[in-house]
C-alpha cells in the first residue's frame, strides 16, 4: 500500500503541470511586479534600472491613497452589509417556507458578469432615460442626483450594484453555516426556556463565527480587488472620484504606459492585500473558535 | 352548580383559544412583515433583469419619450438578430463558448491529478504544495497584469488565445481544487487498499477508481468554472486586441461603447451575454449554490 502510494514519479506527474503553470501564471509574475516596480520603463522602450525611485515616488503620490482609500472605503462598507445578509440569512434559517427559491433569486446577480452589471446599473442610473431617476421624479423628489456623474456620491453609486452582486453569494454561505448548527443544541436550549433571541445570539451566532471571519476577509480583500465594475462603469471617474487600487494600476499600465509605475502600484496592491488579509485573521483569532 | 362548573369550563376553553388565536394572529403578522420583506429583496433582485429585458424590446422612441417601467408596445425581437450578426456578437460568443470549455476541462484535469496526489499520497511537501494553490486565493490578479502581458508578448501569444485560457486554468485551479478537497478526503482508504491488493497500480487507483467516484463533484466544479471563465473580462481586454479573438463580455463593452444611444441594441447584447449563464442556473441551480459555498469558506 504505501509502496503504491508514494511513487515518486507518479507524485511527480501529477502535480508538476498544474504547479508549473501557477509559478509560471501566478507567482513568479508576483515577484517580477515587484522587480520592474524598480525600472525606469515606458511604453516600448527597453527598462533601465533606478532602484527605489518608483516606489519612492508612490508613497508621495497622492492619487495613490486616494484611490487606496476609495478601496479601503468599499472595504469597510462591504464587511458592514456582511451583518445585512447574516441577518437575512437568520430569518431564511428559521422555518420559513420557500427559503430555498429565496436564496436562489438572490443568487442570481452573483452570476452576471460585472460587465454586464456594470452596463446595466449605467442604464439604470442614466439621468433622463433611467428607472432610478423615473422613480424618484414619480414620488416627489426634484432634481435627483446624477448618480455617476457627481463625484460626492459616485462610490456610493457603485457601492450598490457591489451590494446588488454579492448578497446572494454570502446569504448561501451564511445559510449553509447557520443550518449546520445541529438542531439537537436548539432544542436543548428551547426546553430549557431560552428565547428565539437568545437561541440566535448564544447559540447560533457564535457556532458559525469562524465563517464569519473568513467572509470578513473574503469581502475586505475582494474589495482591494475589485475592478470590472468600476472600470467599465466610470473608469475611475469623474476626476478619479471613483478610482480605486486596481484600476489606478491599470491606468498607469495600459492607458499611460508607465509599465515601471504601474508595478510598483501592482506590487504595493499586492502587499496591502497581504496585510489585511494576515491583520485580519490575527484580529479575529483571539480566543478559541466555540465547539458544543 | 352544573351550570356553574360549564360556565367556568366554556370561560376557561374561551380565554385558551383567546390567546391562542392571539399569539397565531401575533406570529402570522410578523411572518407576514417577514415575507413581505424577503419579498422586497427579491424584486430588487431581479426586478432590474427583467428591465433590461423589456428596453431590449424596445425601440428608441419608446425609451426616450415614455416610462421606462412601460411595456414594449411592438416587443422588437428584430433587436437580437440585428445584433448577433452585426457587431461580431456571434464570434464574440463562439470564441467565449469555446474558450470556457478548453479552459473549464484543463482545470479540472489538473486540479483532479493535484488533488489526489496531495490527499491520498504519501510525500513530504504536500501541505506546502496545497499551501501554494490555497494562497492563490488571496492573490489580487491585477499585480500580476504586466509581468504576464510582458512574458506572452516575449512568448508571441498576445493575440493569441493560449494566453488567455493559461490565465483562466492557473487563476482557477485554487477554488477548484478547494471544492474538490473536502469531496477527495472523504472517500474511504479501503477504496485504495483494495486496489493495490489487487495489484493496481497508482494510476489506475486514481484513473479507474476514484476518479469516477468524484463524477458529482467534478459537475460542480465544472458549472462554476464555467461562469467564472464566461464572465471573465480584465484577461481578456489586457492580452487579446485583435476583433477575431475577444470574448463576449470585451467585445459587449466595446459594441456598448460604440452604439451608446441605441437602447434597443445595448439591452440585446446584454441578454445575449447573460442568457447562457441563465439557463445554466435554471437548469443546475443546487450544484451551483452548492459549489459556490463550498469554494469560498474551508481551511
Amino acid at each position: 500500500m504505501k509502496a503504491v502510494m508514494s511513487n515518486k514519479s507518479a507524485i511527480a506527474l501529477y502535480v508538476l503541470p498544474a504547479l508549473l503553470l501557477i509559478l509560471i501564471i501566478i507567482y513568479i509574475p508576483l515577484v517580477l511586479t515587484g522587480y520592474y516596480g524598480m525600472m525606469d520603463w515606458k511604453g516600448f522602450a527597453p527598462m533601465k534600472f533606478i532602484g527605489l525611485d518608483n516606489y519612492n515616488k508612490l508613497i508621495h503620490d497622492s492619487m495613490f491613497w486616494k484611490s487606496t482609500y476609495h478601496s479601503v472605503l468599499l472595504g469597510i462598507c462591504s464587511t458592514f452589509s456582511l451583518l445585512i445578509y447574516l441577518a437575512v440569512s437568520m430569518v431564511l434559517a428559521s422555518r420559513i417556507k420557500g427559503a430555498n427559491l429565496f436564496r436562489k433569486i438572490y443568487l442570481i446577480p452573483m452570476l452576471l458578469s460585472s460587465v454586464a452589471i456594470a452596463q446595466l446599473w449605467s442604464k439604470i442610473y442614466d439621468p433622463s432615460n433611467g428607472m432610478l431617476n423615473h422613480l424618484l421624479t414619480s414620488i416627489g423628489i426634484q432634481n435627483p442626483p446624477l448618480w455617476l456623474s457627481d463625484p460626492n456620491i459616485v462610490l456610493f453609486a457603485i457601492f450598490v450594484p457591489i451590494v446588488w452582486q454579492y448578497a446572494g453569494f454570502y446569504i448561501i454561505i451564511y445559510y449553509a453555516a447557520l443550518k449546520n448548527v445541529s438542531e439537537e443544541v436548539i432544542e436543548a436550549a428551547t426546553i430549557d426556556g431560552a428565547t428565539p433571541w437568545q437561541v440566535a445570539s448564544r447559540i447560533k451566532l457564535p457556532l458559525i463565527s469562524p465563517v464569519f471571519k473568513v467572509t470578513i476577509i473574503l469581502a475586505l480583500v475582494g474589495s482591494l480587488k475589485y475592478f470590472d465594475l468600476i472600470f467599465v462603469m466610470t473608469g475611475g471617474g469623474p476626476n478619479h472620484a471613483s478610482e480605486v487600487m486596481a484600476s489606478y494600476m491599470y491606468g498607469e499600465a495600459f492607458s499611460k504606459y508607465n509599465f515601471g509605475y504601474g508595478s510598483a502600484v501592482g506590487f504595493a496592491l499586492l502587499l496591502i492585500c497581504l496585510l489585511m488579509t494576515w491583520l485580519i485573521r490575527k484580529l479575529t483569532t483571539s480566543g478559541e473558535d466555540v465547539q458544543y | 352548580m352544573n351550570i356553574m362548573n360549564e360556565f367556568a369550563a366554556h370561560k376557561r376553553s374561551g380565554t385558551i383559544s383567546d390567546t391562542r388565536v392571539k399569539a397565531s394572529f401575533g406570529s402570522r403578522l410578523g411572518f407576514g412583515v417577514l415575507y413581505l420583506i424577503l419579498g422586497i429583496l427579491a424584486v430588487i433582485q431581479i426586478y432590474p433583469l427583467f428591465w433590461l429585458f423589456l428596453f431590449s424590446l424596445k425601440t428608441n422612441q419608446e425609451v426616450f419619450g415614455m416610462s421606462p417601467f412601460a411595456l414594449p408596445q411592438h416587443p422588437q425581437w428584430a433587436n437580437y438578430p440585428k445584433v448577433w450578426s452585426q457587431g461580431h456578437i456571434n464570434l464574440y460568443f463562439f470564441n467565449s463558448v469555446w474558450y470556457t470549455v478548453v479552459a473549464v476541462l484543463l482545470t479540472i484535469i489538473l486540479a483532479s491529478f493535484v488533488t489526489f496526489a496531495i490527499t491520498r499520497m504519501n510525500w513530504k511537501l504536500s501541505r506546502f504544495v496545497l499551501g501554494l494553490f490555497i494562497v492563490g486565493l488571496m492573490i489580487p490578479l491585477h499585480s500580476t497584469l504586466i509581468p504576464l502581458f510582458n512574458f506572452f508578448k516575449h512568448m508571441h501569444l498576445i493575440n493569441n488565445p493560449l494566453s488567455v485560457i493559461l490565465s483562466y486554468t492557473a487563476f482557477n485551479l485554487p477554488v477548484t481544487i478547494m471544492i474538490l478537497l473536502g469531496f477527495y478526503q472523504a472517500i474511504p482508504r479501503e477504496i485504495e487498499e483494495a486496489g493495490v491488493m489487487d495489484g493496481c497500480s497508482v494510476h489506475r487507483i486514481f484513473l479507474r477508481i476514484v476518479l469516477p467516484l468524484t463524477t458529482p463533484v467534478l459537475a460542480t466544479t465544472a458549472i462554476i468554472n464555467m461562469i467564472y471563465n464566461w464572465n471573465e473580462f480584465v484577461f481578456v481586454n489586457t492580452f487579446i486586441s485583435s476583433d477575431r479573438w475577444k470574448t463576449l463580455t470585451v467585445g459587449v463593452n466595446n459594441f456598448v461603447g460604440q452604439y451608446l444611444t441605441d437602447w434597443g441594441a445595448i439591452g440585446a447584447t446584454l441578454m445575449i451575454s447573460i442568457l447562457p449563464i441563465l439557463i445554466a442556473f435554471l437548469l443546475l441551480s443546487n450544484r451551483i449554490v452548492e459549489g459556490l459555498a463550498a469554494g469560498s469558506v474551508k481551511g
